[in-house]
Parts: structure tokens; sequence; C-alpha cells
């Protein structure tokens, strides 16, 4: 390995050549402020415009100051990080992006979690010297996201994850100089666009400039109605994250709290969303099934691969990009909405009320779902079948709001029919994790043979695009993941190309899969947390007695009672969906 | 410009002596013996040499060595290469590039292909702005004439050599002037700059080696290819060879474009080739480099140009724009012009540029409307400081060069608006009094008659009185009155 010597703040070390001064000095144990940059390791996501310029260090035998997340260290390199110069042009730097920024920090949605006000805590600034005009721009809502420009500080964080993550092209920088902005094309409207609302801009803002449209007190209002019976379903990846915005270590599992707070909070009852997962793996792996067999027989009109739909940003995604291919997807529903259906139909009438009397909350680690929600297909004369959608760090802000403390919540278990789950359904919160599922399930209707394992490692990890193959009674079956809808792209020109080889693929929209949703705590570029949810999701897997779908025994009951089998008629009208053409 | 003395034409040595559509004329003028010359009797490495040892370096502002950019781009590895023609000029009453485009473009197309030779590529882009339809007609045209007469396409010269040019236009965005930027406008993504290195000459348009000169740097190589290194580098100062093309202008008696050697004064130009200041008015400041450089003042007017000693001036070659200002002219008001244009042209991208050269001027416009105090000169000074060390490309690193040349050189000037609330070029609107002296004004309500908002008061025969607070400064007054009574204090 090539390395290079160099000194920073008199430290002397020997680094590998090509790094930049920022990883040299966070090796050597220095921390040199950043803010526009950002990286999540292994997952191949870097924002390095170096426009910000909060970071400049002084090198010795420069003219200027150099900023060290864009600077590649040389031999004998000699660096300052802290100099009065430095510390002045930084202080100066971040004043002047709080001269053009509102001042309304104590009412700001990230008022807390902003990192242009942690900066100016740390720099200790206590007052802008520079006063002047700001620039203002027109708040833009739509049914997931808000665009309150005003606080774009043009990291361009946001631009990056639209474009080069997700290659949905929607977010980039418009106007020049001062009234530079980050914005859709003309500056239109988020609805006007193809943005399908992944959220993955909102995760990486680093100011209150994108956030999601709050509903908490929408469900407030709901819970504290008489006349209403409130439903709520828990993601899988939601528990993976939720102790983070309580102080606890990344990768904490809090099911148990989780339930019991949601009790405490009112909902009348507390049901999981890994029970529609469940259901999901019956339906669509039925589907999967249907046409592997047709496939295998030689039916060359049968669409391969099958892909999952559970996602809402991926299906707004296709019916934007690829609308040519809509019916290669599965027409299966995402859990969610399965959910809801499953809830205001065979639910409802065990309860014996009228849907329009019941409200169905979801909580997701996603801010596409408050989009997915309101689409026509998923309405009942006007009611849809999920009422209100709260995100992860929607509900941690309910909690606090209702004065409960989650760290002393003693763990308690999910309501039945709908809180039953098997480790299948949790595993839904991860990049992988369907296909690993229905492998489960279709291994076994397809052969039915009992499964010799049931951990596929072949199948985990946080590469963008991963391949595996799994024999099913010796016809080896070649399952493709990819999470990124850069990734997903690939994958879709490929099957158009007639490249791909793969007979089932999965895709999510956000890397890492849900655990990585736009609606959770956020992880300030550390990608190490993304990591530990995941680990917490397959711990909570192995945890679980049953983990197949199939063997859930209220799945079991809910189509013997009122669905009859998979993909029945009345299981294709509660559970199934389909795509519509939004290309223009 | 008529004014010959002095001047030294080498990047101008066609224009105006050859019909610029015919590309026989430029042949006929030693046209395209330069390529010829290196492709069929030198090797690139012999043709670079030369490039370095005629000490010419880029004209567009940066003085960086052609022949070591030549050198650099040469030895990255790729197959793929460019040679890309910055011919996005945009300095403020700047014109040197577009009349060689559009007096000489084969000097251009003869060059590049020279390079192309050198750095061992095969097309040539060049980046014009849109704005210049007949420089882009000229080029498209000589290019076509290059492409019939075997000078540009296949076996150039029946050496196997291939190499052809084509044009990209640009929007007229002064940032894309910044090699950077342009070759992102190039490859049709936003023009903006980015950090280097990578330097373009290692990863450039479409991530491939490309060179990037200047249309003067272009210009000046056919001559040192003809005419060898050594004549070049006779002319000029220790560090810059060669001549400079100037874009003269503002307050002198002739305005133009002219060529003079390196090392020439500033006196030189302004006087014996300018024609000194217009009216006989008592010169003032000169400013050269463009809205990235500084204002010079009579201390400087025996400095030879050349790009270190305008440097040390605190000012900077640029691309050729020079401006001359007269006692007319309030240099608070200059440097808030300057600091307009940087603001329009901005890309946005770094804080400091966006934001800093916002508040630059806000700060500037408070001064020239008597608000500013002596607090706002120090924090002219000390952003004008961190801009400079913190912007991303050079054009926010220049920026504040004209607000600090100002501040250095005229502060008595800054120090009148803000204690006294005057400006002593009498251009600032808000400073101005009109007053009527009461022993010369008749009474003859001429003034009273033209007040177009009624601020001035008197009887018939008697002095008449301006109302300050109604007064809008139109000046109506001061022209009509035929007493000389009405003054500006």
């Amino acid at each position: 390995m090539d390395t290079v010597n160099l000194t920073i703040d008199k430290k002397q070390g020997v680094v590998k050549k090509g790094i930049t001064i920022l990883e040299a000095a966070k090796g050597m144990g220095i921390k040199i402020p950043t803010l526009c940059h950002m990286k999540l390791d292994d997952l191949n996501i870097e924002n390095r415009p170096g426009g910000c310029r909060v970071c400049v260090v002084e090198v010795e035998g420069r003219r200027n100051l150099a900023p060290a997340c864009c600077t590649e260290v040389q031999e004998g390199m000699v660096i300052h990080s802290h100099t009065i110069r430095v510390i002045n042009a930084r202080r100066t730097v971040v004043e002047l992006m709080i001269s053009d920024h509102p001042y309304d920090c104590l009412v700001c949605a990230k008022s807390g979690e902003c990192e242009l006000q942690h900066m100016a805590q740390e720099l200790g600034i206590r007052e802008i010297r520079y006063q002047g005009e700001k620039s203002t721009y027109r708040e833009d809502t739509s049914p997931a996201i808000i665009r309150d420009v005003d606080k774009c500080i043009m990291c361009r964080r946001c631009e990056m994850m639209c474009n080069e993550v997700q290659t949905v092209g929607v977010l980039s920088a418009v106007n020049r100089g001062f009234n530079s902005v980050v914005a859709p094309a003309f500056e239109m409207n988020l609805d006007h666009s193809v943005c399908t609302y992944c959220g993955q801009c909102v995760a990486v803002c680093p100011t209150g400039a994108l956030t999601e449209v709050d509903e908490t007190v929408d469900v407030i209002r709901a819970l504290s109605d008489p006349e209403k019976t409130v439903l709520v379903q828990t993601a899988p990846a939601v528990r993976a994250a939720l102790g983070e915005a309580f102080g606890m270590e990344p990768g904490t599992l809090v099911t148990g709290k989780l339930v019991s707070a949601l009790r405490r909070l009112n909902f009348d009852y507390v049901f999981d969303t890994d029970f529609a997962a469940d259901l999901t793996i019956m339906e669509e792996g039925t589907e999967l099934l249907g046409r592997l067999n047709r496939f295998l027989e030689g039916d060359r009109t049968v669409k391969m691969p099958i892909l999952t739909s559970c996602c809402p940003a991926w299906v707004k995604f296709f019916e934007h990009q690829f609308p040519d291919m809509k019916d290669i997807p599965s027409t299966a529903r995402s859990p969610q909405q399965m959910f809801g259906s499953v809830a205001k139909t065979w639910f409802a009438d065990k309860l014996g009320i009228k849907r329009e009397d019941m409200v169905v909350v979801s909580i997701m680690p996603c801010v596409a779902k408050k989009y997915e929600r309101g689409r026509d297909e998923f309405k009942v004369n006007g009611n849809p079948d999920v009422d209100h959608v709260l995100t992860t760090r929607e509900l941690a802000k309910l909690i606090k709001l209702s004065n409960i403390q989650f760290h002393q919540l003693p763990d308690d278990d999910f309501d039945q029919p709908l809180g039953e789950s098997t480790g299948a359904g949790v595993m839904f919160g991860t990049t992988g994790g369907v296909i690993e599922a229905a492998v489960r399930t279709a291994y076994e209707l397809h052969t039915g043979k009992e499964l010799p394992r049931l951990d596929f490692d072949e199948l985990r990890g946080m590469e963008g695009i991963r391949k595996a193959t799994i024999g099913f009674n010796g016809i080896p079956i070649h399952i493709g993941i990819a999470h990124g809808l850069g990734n997903a792209r690939k994958m879709l020109e490929d099957i158009r190309a007639g490249k791909s080889e793969f007979h089932a693929i999965e895709i999510m929209s956000c890397p890492g899969g849900c655990i990585g949703g736009g609606g959770q705590p956020y992880h300030h570029g550390n990608a190490d947390i993304l990591r530990k949810r995941q680990q917490a999701i397959y711990r909570e897997d192995k945890n679980k007695t049953l983990r197949k779908s199939h063997e859930n025994p209220y799945i079991k009951q809910l189509y013997e009672e009122f669905l009859g089998e998979p993909m029945s008629e009345k299981a294709h009208q509660l559970l199934h969906t389909e795509y519509f053409d939004r290309k223009k | 410009m008529r004014e010959e003395k002095k001047q030294l034409r080498i990047a101008l040595r066609n224009c105006g002596f050859i019909d610029p559509e015919k590309i026989e004329e430029y042949i006929a003028r030693d046209g395209y013996q330069a390529l010829a010359t290196c492709l069929t009797g030198r090797t690139p490495e012999e043709v670079i040499r030369s490039i370095k040892d005629s000490g010419l370096r880029g004209r567009g502002g940066g003085g960086f060595p052609t022949g070591l950019k030549w050198e650099l781009t040469r030895k990255s590895e790729p197959d793929k290469k460019y040679v890309v023609c910055n011919a996005d000029e945009g300095d403020p009453g700047a014109f040197m590039d577009r009349s060689i485009l559009e007096g000489d473009p084969h000097s251009v197309i003869e060059a590049m292909a020279i390079c192309g030779y050198c750095i061992g590529s095969d097309e040539g882009l060049v980046y014009i702005r849109a704005e210049y339809p007949l420089a882009i007609k000229r080029l498209k045209k000589a290019i076509d004439q290059a492409r019939e007469a075997g000078l540009l396409g296949k076996d150039i010269f029946g050496t196997g050599f291939v190499f052809d040019i084509n044009l990209r236009y640009g929007a007229g965005a002064f940032v894309c002037g910044e090699e950077t930027a342009l070759i992102h406008s190039m490859e049709g993504l936003r023009g903006e700059p980015t950090f280097k290195p990578p330097f373009p000459s290692v990863s450039g348009y479409m991530g491939k080696p490309t060179n990037v000169n200047n249309v003067e740097t272009f210009a000046n190589v056919p001559v040192i290819i003809n005419k060898g290194a050594e004549w070049f580098s006779k002319t000029g100062t220790e560090k810059s060879k060669g001549t400079k093309v100037f874009a003269l202008a503002g307050k002198i008696n002739n305005v133009g474009l002219i060529e003079v050697p390196m090392g020439t004064t500033l006196r030189e130009v302004i006087y014996e080739i300018g024609g000194g200041i217009k009216n006989n008015k008592a010169f003032k400041a000169v400013q050269t480099g463009g809205p990235s450089g500084g204002c010079l003042t009579k201390d400087f007017l025996d400095t030879p140009i050349d790009y270190e000693n305008l440097i040390a001036a605190g000012s900077m070659m640029g691309s050729g724009g020079m401006i001359v200002m007269d006692e007319d002219d309030c240099m608070v008001s200059i440097a808030k012009f300057y600091l307009e244009f940087t603001l329009e042209e901005s890309c946005g991208k770094c804080t400091p540029c966006r934001i800093g050269n916002k508040r630059l001027h806000e700060i500037l416009d408070k001064i020239t409307k008597g608000e500013g105090t002596l607090d706002d000169i120090k924090r002219l000074k000390e952003l004008s400081a961190v801009i400079k060390d913190t912007s991303l490309c050079g054009l926010g690193q220049s920026s504040p060069n004209p607000v600090l040349s100002t501040i250095a050189n005229f502060e008595d000037e800054y120090l009148a608006h803000v204690k006294e609330k005057k400006c002593p070029a009498g251009q600032c609107k808000d400073l101005l009094q009109y007053v009527i002296e009461e022993d010369k004004c008749t009474g003859c309500t001429l003034c009273f008659r033209n007040c177009p908002v009624g601020a001035i008061t008197g009887e018939k025969r008697l002095p008449h009185f301006i109302d300050q607070a109604l007064c809008i400064k139109c000046g109506v007054c001061y022209e009509k009155c035929k007493f000389d009574a009405i003054k500006l204090v």
C-alpha cells in the first residue's frame, strides 16, 4: 500500500495515498467539522460537492484555505485544522449561512436534529455580523414531503440522492448566485414531478428544508373521538429504530415497549403490519409459483421475472419511468394496504362496526406510505383503507408529547388476530428480507418438503445488487435483489433488454431497505446505524417461534373464514391492485 | 485602433489585414505553415519544448504556462483526449477573443490542431458563447474550409494525423469561463466549477484528459512555431513573454483593442496609445483584470504590465479588460458595480461566493446611501478576506478584489461617504444636495415651475429655497437655472 507522511495539528501520521485530508484526520483522531459532506460507507453513497466550505483547513505553502473533504493528501503536507485563520473563516461561513436562513429554530420541525444549528453551537456563534436580505421561496406541500427551501443551504445532499442514488432526477440546483436553490425543474411543485416520495432527500437534509407531512394532530384527534375505533399497525423496521429517538443504542429492538407505548396512546387495537407481511407472502408467493410453474412448463407468454411490489416509491417509480413494464411486478398490494383492507372488512365485520367508524393508523419508516394511502384504488366510497400514516419520527414525537417514559415501559404483546406474525414477516424491514420470506414459503409450497435451513445468508447484506440461486427440487431458481432505485433501474433495463436471467427480484427504494427509510430517525450520515438496524431485524426473526408465513395460525384462519385461498376472487378484490402509466 | 505606436501585433497579426472568410488569405500570410512544420518535421515533444521555451502563458487570466499544460495532458494515459478552446469571453467591455475569432479564425483552428498533435488528441471543441453570432459564423466557415483543404479531418498533410473541430455553445454564463465549469456546461450539466485536482489535463470532458486554452493563447501558437521560441521570448519581461491584447475602455480618448508587449507601462498604454483622459480631466484609476481585478492608482502608472506585477499591485492580468476612470468616478460605486456583476454571475455553489458577495454588496450599497459606519468598512475588509480565502473557484476567490483595492487605494473616499456623508466624486445620488445660493438667485421662478415634485418654494424676485426632504435629486433645477445659482454640495 502506498502511503504518505503528513502532519495535522503537529501530530505526525502515515496515511494511505489518495485519501482526503478529512479522512486522514479522522484516522488520526482529529474531527474536522463538515456540513455538506456526507458519506455512507459501503453503500457507495457520497456527497462531496465541496460547496459549504466549513471543513476548510490551512495547508502550509498553499495560498488559500483547502476544503478538507476534497483535498487529497500529499507527501510532507503540514496541515492546521484550528488556527485563528481557519476558525475565523469557518465561523464566517456559518454566519453567512445563518444570515440567509429563517430564525425560527424554536418552532422548526428540524430543531434539535438540525446540522446547521448544531454547527452554530459547536462553533460558538453568538452573533451574526452580516445581516441582509434573505432568499425566500414558495413553500411546496405534496402528499408526503414538504419543501421549505428558505431553509436550503445548498449542501446538495438531496440532489445527490435524487439523481445519483435514486436516478429519479427531480431535484437539482436552479437559478444562480444568491437565488440558487435545489428544486424541481422550473421550480414546479413536487406533486407535478416524477418524484416517487421515497423520502431519501428528507433522510439526508441537514436542515428543515425537506420534511415529511406531519399527521400527528390528525391521529390525536382520532384517538380522542369516542365514536371511532382506532387501530394501529406498525411496520417491521420501526421496532429496530424507534429506540434511537429515545437515546438508545442503534440496533436496540423495542417491539414490546412499542406495543406498550401505543396502548398508552389509547389505540383500541395494537396490531402488526408483520401480519399483513405474512399475508403478502401468501399472495405474492402463490403468484410467483403460478408464474414460475407456467414458465417452467414452457409457457413463454408468462412474464418473468416477477418483481415485488411492497414499496410505494418503487411502484411510483416504474409507473413513471417504465410504464411499458407495469405488468411485470406482482399485483399484490403492500402489507400496509393489505392490512387496511382486511381490517376494514374482515375485522370490522367481526367487531360489527362500519368501516367509516374505524380509523386505521400506520406507523411506518417511510414517507411514501403517506402518499400510498391516498391512492384512489385504496379507497372504498371515498373512505381510505388506511386513514393516517405516521413516520417513526412522528411516533417518537407523539410518545414524548403524551408524557410517556419510553425507557420505563414494560414489554407488551400485540393484539390478535391482526397482531400475530412470523419471522418471515419481520424481515420485510430490510433489503433481501421480502425475497427470503418468499423463498421460505414458496419452497415448501412448491416442493411439499420442509426447508432444510431457514437462514439464507446469500440473500443478506448491503451490496446494492445481489444475486443468488436456490434449488427448488433440483430446479435452480435465480433470485435478484436491488435496493436504491438506481440499482432497480439497472435491473429493469436488463429485463427490458432481455438480458435478465432472474425468476424473481426484490426491489426496495431506500438504501438498506425500510430500515433506511425516509421516515426513520435521522442517521446523519452514519451507515453503521443502518447495519445495526438490519442485524436487529434478523435477530427478531431468529427469536420467533414461527418463521414461515404460511405457518401463521391467524393467516390460516383468515383464509378459512374469509378469503378462501390465496389468489381467490375475494383475495384479488381486497389484496391485489393495478398499476397506471404515469408517463406524460 | 489607429495609434500603432508602442504596439506589437502577434495575436492580432492578421485581424483587419485578411478576409477572415477566405482561407487563401490566411495561407498567404504563412497560415498552416506551422501545422505543416509540426506534423512533417517535429515530434510532439519537440513542439511542446518550443512552446515551453517561448514562455507563453495562458491569456485567459490565470497565466499558467501553456507548454506545461500541454505536457501534462500529453502524459495522461487514456486513448481519448480533447482539445478545448475557451471562447467564453465574459468580462464587461472586453472583446479580445471575439475579435480574433471574427478576424482570424484560422489561427485558432491551426493552433488547436497543433495542440491535438502534441497531446495526442483527435478531437477539438470550441466552447463559444451564443451571443457571438458573427464569430460563430466565421468559425464554422473556416472549419469547413479547413476540412475541404484537408487541413482538418483524416490524414492531414498525408501524415496520418487525424483531427477535427466542433462547436459547443454557451448560454453566456461568466463562470463557464472557469475550465471545470466550462466542461460541465459542455457535458450538458449545470455550469458550476468543481474542486481541482483532478485537473482537466487528467480528467476533463467526459472524464477524459482535456487541454483547455483560451482563444488568444491559441492565436499565439502558430507564430511561435514559425518564428521560433527565441524570437517570441525576446519580447516581454522576465516571466511574462510576448504580447497581451487589451480592450481599452472608459474615460479615455482612444478606446478599443490594443496589443502591447508585456512590460509596457500603464502610463504608455493610457497616455501614448490611449491618448490620455477625456476632456482633460484628471486620471484617477485604471481597472484591470475584469470584475475580479483591482483598481490601480496613479502610483502604479509606471508599473510594467505583466502577470506578477499586476498581482503584486493588487490587481491581475485577467483576460484583458482595462477600464480607465477619471476624477468624476466614485470608487465606492465602482466597487459596487463590479460586485453587482459578480452577484449576477456567481453560480451559487459555495457559501462565501453565494452569500458573502451579497453581503458585501449590501454593505457597499449602505455606504453609497450615506448609511454606512466605520464598522462597515472594517466588515468589508474582514468579509472580503474570508471570501478570498474560502471560495471554491477563481470567481469567488477574486470577487472581493475591486472592494479591497478601492479601500486600499481610496480609503479617504470611503471615509468621506461614511463620516461626512459626502461623495467626493458627486456620483452617489443619495449623498447629493441641490441648494440655491441666495446671492445669485434672482427669483425668476424657473426652477420653481420646473420642479416635478414641488420641492422649491419662494416669492417672485426673492431668493428661492429647496426643501431637501421633498427633493428627489433629479437635477432639473440645476439644468434650468440661467444664473448658476444652484449648486451641488
